[in-house]
């Protein structure tokens, strides 16, 4: 560390050695500006860039990547104003800490969700990117003997008075360097970026930082890595949600070979071996006794009915205009249904793990793919007795997620800490969910009835009512303080941008057992669906084409209106013997259209083709990212309308893996265009706002071929 | 037992039940195999047996003395190199879990079929689950890799 210079930091900007062991210099920023884009107030110092005298530059990533891109948009952002060569670019996860790394959108705890990872980042990084480029060229003209105005930085190379030096042969110089104020940091045109906005190109190696070691199976997910005498743990969890164990007999899972230790936890029995199929067969072995006196004893069904009659009153108000519920009633003809959404499963691919080395009385290390690490962090201190300085969380690769891995309960970690801490510490622990654990003991996208109600009069919609019953994602955690409305709920419903005269929005927020949380696009999952599907059967019930009639009433929403266009301009003509539908939404500060074209075979089988997406994401830092995330979103958001739901029947889920929660597979999956809006604006996110306007496209095609209405999810085989 | 992994013989010596799944990855620290649902059915763990396609999540490595095995770790045929840089070209991957076997049912595809139809590639894929729908991706890079092999 002895050419690693470690300095107090300015009022604004910390440089400092992160202790990882090679040299360099270290540059992060706290801009103490309020972010351009919403009312995010950044709050934390953090360490951001590091310049390697090696000739690497390094972003610390405060977001997981588990897919949508992260390890290169942030990096980009940074290569960017630092002038970089793509070629020394890398990233790894930052610790957990959220004094360096909470997320301002995250009121300063570190998370990863609601894509705010470029949203929340973009001014930040730009400024720790410009910090470090002034940095390194006071270094340069140092070296070189001339003036800074005389240093010219280009692709990782300083140049000036004839001398030459790379960034890296620069860095231990930079080090001593005082940061410049940010105030009087200058950030490049758009028209000189080298990467912002560029498409991957092999002469530069500019494209996703992941991919090689992705296609070379040589990247690290948390499931991969396995210290010396690990044991691998599974547990028994309650068939029923609520359901706690009464009495275990155990005696037949310790007499597998393998078995080392079999203990009860909180949630459940864990088994614990020497390898995950000893554990498994042990656990297959266990006879357990449950206590259901708690438990959710419901069937779906009889859940469904019950959303409904509670539906019959008015809920908590979540959006009024004109008279409200009241202009519902009058001149013309009022029209309802009630939109149906069953509950969802996440189902990463990579299943939920991580590993646990506890010391007792000192220590715990913990890779895992978090979302939230420092609330994993929290719930392992709270388990093990130790303090947040004594637990460390290794961030590692993620196998998807979809919200899976940001849980406000730290459930993984806290069971893994729970069997760590019943084994004293006598081995590190794999702890692993099978795929049947994620299917059947899942946080699950919430249960939800929308009842929609329009009244039509002359040849308009006067009256829009959106009436739901849901289970609150946030009620209960850090994320909502008491007696505040669950905005996870009703986002999507309650800003509807229709100009409609009289609308009402309400909600009733259910309490039951099942355990749920965010899933990719999390409220906009179901009420974009029921607001773009129910849009198409109220406009047609007006007698009017349901794409002018966006059209109209989206004047005073110039970017929704300018996605809605472009994606019905990219898709042109529709193809004879086939039907289309559009939706469009806002959703995570982006703007999404998508246009579904769809058969219907003659046995009532359909197949949707073709979607053309518009999307408007400000500044679009890796075009070919976003285009990644709508694609992925179209089919994300398609699997579930087509084919997913987890049901219960007497309160214990039916379904039991990939074979009967039925997933998008390829045959499914339509070609996808996507067509981005070019924006100065700054960059907002994409991994979920692909996601809500596929599922009412698709169903509004379905109804202008055939007049029905969709109202009950998943819509399965037939049209 | 031997067994025959990437070209290498392996002694196998554990139970006769244990899929060959958790013999890479926890025995053999082979860890680009990957663990998606245990049952056969999403195609994570996709091994080629005698250059076919296999699950190794439910196929016991005791029952696989004789065969050659064939991981991600040593997929170098033409078919296997040329999907490798099709992955790479496209950016396929996401979250990257599913991959491993998508490369290896595509190569399998490929080698028995150099110049699939769009149906064929559909069809030849379909088993495999991708969560994060790199589908339309997966679809292109395959005709991509059959344009490299020529």
């Amino acid at each position: 560390m002895a050419d690693t210079a470690t300095f107090s930091p300015s009022r604004r900007f910390v440089i400092a050695a992160l202790g990882i062991g090679t040299a360099g210099f270290v540059v992060g920023c706290n801009t103490g500006t309020t972010a351009p884009t919403g009312p995010i107030t950044l709050t934390s110092l953090g360490d951001y860039v590091r310049v390697g005298s090696d000739n690497t530059i390094t972003v610390y990533l405060r977001h997981i990547e588990f897919g949508q891109g992260v390890s290169t948009g942030l990096t980009t952002i940074v290569a960017e104003e630092i002038d970089a060569d793509w070629s020394q670019m890398r990233f790894e996860h930052s610790p957990a800490d959220n004094a360096k790394y909470g997320n301002p959108a995250f009121g300063g705890m570190m998370g990863t969700g609601g894509s705010t990872a470029i949203f929340s980042s973009w001014q930040q990084l730009r400024a720790a990117g410009a910090s470090a480029r002034e940095m390194l060229r006071q270094a340069a003209a140092k070296k070189f003997g001339v003036d800074a105005s005389d240093v010219l930085l280009v692709k990782g190379k300083a140049e000036g008075g004839g001398k030459s030096a790379t960034y890296g042969e620069l860095a231990a110089e930079a080090a001593t360097i005082t940061p410049p104020a940010v105030e009087s940091l200058q950030y490049k045109d758009a028209s000189a970026y080298e990467f912002i906005g560029k498409d991957r190109d092999p002469a530069t190696f500019f494209g996703r930082l992941d991919t090689p070691d992705k296609v070379q199976a040589k990247a690290m997910y948390a499931l991969d890595y396995q210290p010396e005498g690990v044991l691998t743990a599974v547990i028994a969890r309650s068939p029923k949600f609520g359901g706690k164990v009464g009495s275990v007999d155990d005696a037949a899972a310790k007499a597998i070979a393998g078995v080392t230790d079999v203990v009860q936890i909180s949630n459940g029995v864990a088994v614990v071996a020497t390898n995950f199929w000893a554990a498994k067969k042990g656990r297959d072995a266990l006879k357990i006794t449950w206590d259901d006196s708690a438990a959710e004893t419901r069937s779906t069904d009889a859940m469904i009915a019950d959303y409904k009659k509670v539906l019959a009153k008015p809920g908590l108000e979540a959006r009024k205009e004109g008279t409200g519920a009241a202009g519902l009633r009058g001149a013309g003809e009022v029209i309802t249904a009630d939109f149906e959404f069953p509950y969802l499963v996440h189902a990463p691919m990579e299943p939920l793990n991580c590993v646990i080395d506890y010391k007792p009385g000192e220590s715990a290390v913990i890779h895992s793919g978090s979302q939230m690490p420092t609330g994993d962090q929290g719930a392992a201190c709270a388990v093990l007795g130790l303090t947040p300085d004594k637990v460390t969380i290794t961030t590692m690769l993620a196998g998807g997620s979809f919200g899976r891995r940001a849980t406000p309960d730290a459930d993984l970690v806290s069971e893994a800490a729970q069997i760590a801490k019943a084994i004293n510490g006598r081995a590190p622990v794999k702890l692993m969910w099978t795929r049947e654990d994620d299917i059947r003991s899942g946080k699950y996208r919430p249960m939800a009835v929308h009842r929609m109600t329009a009244r039509i009069n002359n040849g308009a919609i006067e009256a829009w009512g959106d009436r739901t019953a849901i289970q609150s994602i946030m009620e209960g955690t850090p994320f909502l303080p008491p007696g505040t409305p669950d905005f996870s709920s009703i986002e999507g419903s309650n800003d509807i941008a229709y100009d409609i005269p009289n609308i009402s929005v309400d909600v009733h927020l259910v309490k039951n057992p099942v355990s749920v949380l965010w899933w990719r696009s999390v409220g906009h999952t179901h009420t974009a669906y029921a607001k773009e599907h129910f849009f198409d059967v109220a406009a047609r019930k007006a007698g009017k084409d349901p794409v002018e009639l966006r059209r109209t009433l989206l004047a005073k929403h110039p970017r929704q209106l300018a996605v809605l266009n472009l994606a019905v301009e990219k898709a042109g003509p529709l193809p004879a013997g086939k039907t289309r539908g559009v939706a469009v939404h806002h959703s995570f500060s982006s703007y999404v259209a998508e246009v579904a074209d769809v058969t219907i075979n003659a046995d009532g089988t359909f197949h949707v083709d073709r979607v053309v997406c518009a999307v408007d994401c400000g500044i679009a830092i890796n075009p070919d990212i976003v285009r990644s995330q709508m694609e992925g979103g179209i089919g994300y958001g398609l699997s579930a309308i087509l084919g997913e739901a987890l049901t219960l029947t007497d309160g214990a889920p039916v379904q039991n893996n990939l074979y009967d929660y039925n997933v998008l597979r390829m045959n499914q999956m339509p070609k996808v265009e996507v067509h981005i809006v070019p924006s100065t604006e700054p960059p907002t996110g994409v991994g979920e706002p692909g996601v809500p306007p596929i599922g009412p496209a698709v169903a509004n095609a379905l109804l202008a071929a055939t007049g029905k209405t969709y109202a009950k999810l998943p819509l399965g085989a037939k049209a | 037992m031997k067994l025959t992994i990437n070209g290498k013989e392996q002694d196998y010596t554990g139970e006769e039940d244990r899929p060959l799944l958790w013999y890479l990855r926890e025995d053999l620290k082979m860890t680009g195999t990957k663990f998606g649902c245990g049952v056969a059915a999403c195609g994570a763990c996709t091994v080629l047996v005698d250059g076919a396609p296999m699950r190794a999540c439910i196929t016991p490595a005791a029952s696989l003395q004789g065969k050659a095995i064939t991981t991600i770790e040593g997929l170098d045929t033409p078919a296997g190199k040329a999907v490798q840089q099709a992955w790479t070209e496209l950016d396929v991957v996401q979250c990257g879990w599913c991959q491993s076997g998508q490369m290896l049912a595509a190569a399998a595809l490929l080698t028995e079929k150099p110049k699939p139809t769009e149906q064929e590639i559909t069809d030849g894929m379909n088993s495999n689950i991708c969560r994060c729908a790199t589908y339309h991706r997966i679809r292109g890079a395959v005709a991509r890799a059959s344009e490299i092999m020529g």
